[in-house]
């Protein structure tokens, strides 16, 4: 939708003009621009591509297809690999091999995570204030102690890894 | 390339059943059963009012102090 409404506001007369002229220089009819064609695509779902991978033949392409209009037991094994090649660009195999693209991103990843622990670190030296009082080993024992006395979470957590009996944490 | 969705499919359809199955059964056994039986472990012995008094006599409670 906001698209379209960009397309108006630039206006419809200077997305075609530079096509008009071209066009201009060939008696009026405008060549098809290459986007505009069916195109060439290596996919696993489509086995017979709309085009030929070669567009543009050579002299000796353009006579082994002429060759090719012929019997077929008459070609060789090349001429028949290159009569493949003319038509598509990658086999099955090639196509579907994997790359080992992942290392490369896994390698990225970590490099950028690595940078991002000494941005941290740097903060945390250079930048931030003390933490507040509350964590300090005195409140934190005062803290825990509490908690025990209320019986937090008694059944899996903080309550039942301690041993009221003998005062200590369960071994 | 013959059958190629069936085959994904197939693939697909059966890894996610076998996935989802292992990941309840390993959550089912792993985690619940051992919760349900610490919750029954813990209340075949628990004595509320002993529980009370005992935090009574800490402190923790601001209605009902230690005195």
């Amino acid at each position: 939708m906001l698209a379209s409404r960009v397309f108006s506001l630039v206006g419809r007369r200077s997305i075609s003009t530079s096509l008009c002229l071209r066009a201009h220089g060939h008696a009026g009819v405008v060549k098809a621009e290459d986007y505009t064609l069916p195109a060439y695509v290596d996919r696993r779902d489509v086995p017979l591509p709309e085009v030929a991978f070669v567009r543009d033949l050579s002299a000796q392409q353009q006579a082994l297809k002429e060759k090719e209009k012929a019997s077929w037991s008459a070609l060789s094994v090349d001429e028949k690999v290159e009569l493949y090649r003319i038509k598509f660009n990658e086999t099955y195999a090639e196509m579907n091999k994997g790359t080992n693209e992942w290392k490369t991103i896994l390698g990225g990843v970590f490099f950028f995570l690595g940078f991002t622990g000494i941005i941290l670190i740097w903060q945390k030296h250079f930048m931030y204030g003390p933490i507040p009082h509350t964590f300090s080993e005195d409140w934190l024992s005062a803290q825990t102690k509490r908690m025990l006395d209320m019986r937090v979470n008694p059944v899996e957590g903080i309550s039942a890894q301690w041993d009221f009996d003998k005062n200590e944490w369960k071994k | 390339m013959r059958r190629l969705l069936a085959r994904r499919m197939k693939f697909h359809l059966l890894g996610a059943f076998l996935v989802s199955m292992t990941s309840a059964a390993l959550y089912k056994f792993g985690v619940a059963e051992p919760r349900k039986r610490a919750y029954a472990e813990f209340y075949k012995k628990y004595d509320p009012m002993k529980d009370f008094e005992t935090m009574k006599a800490a402190g923790v409670f601001e209605c009902a102090p230690p005195k």
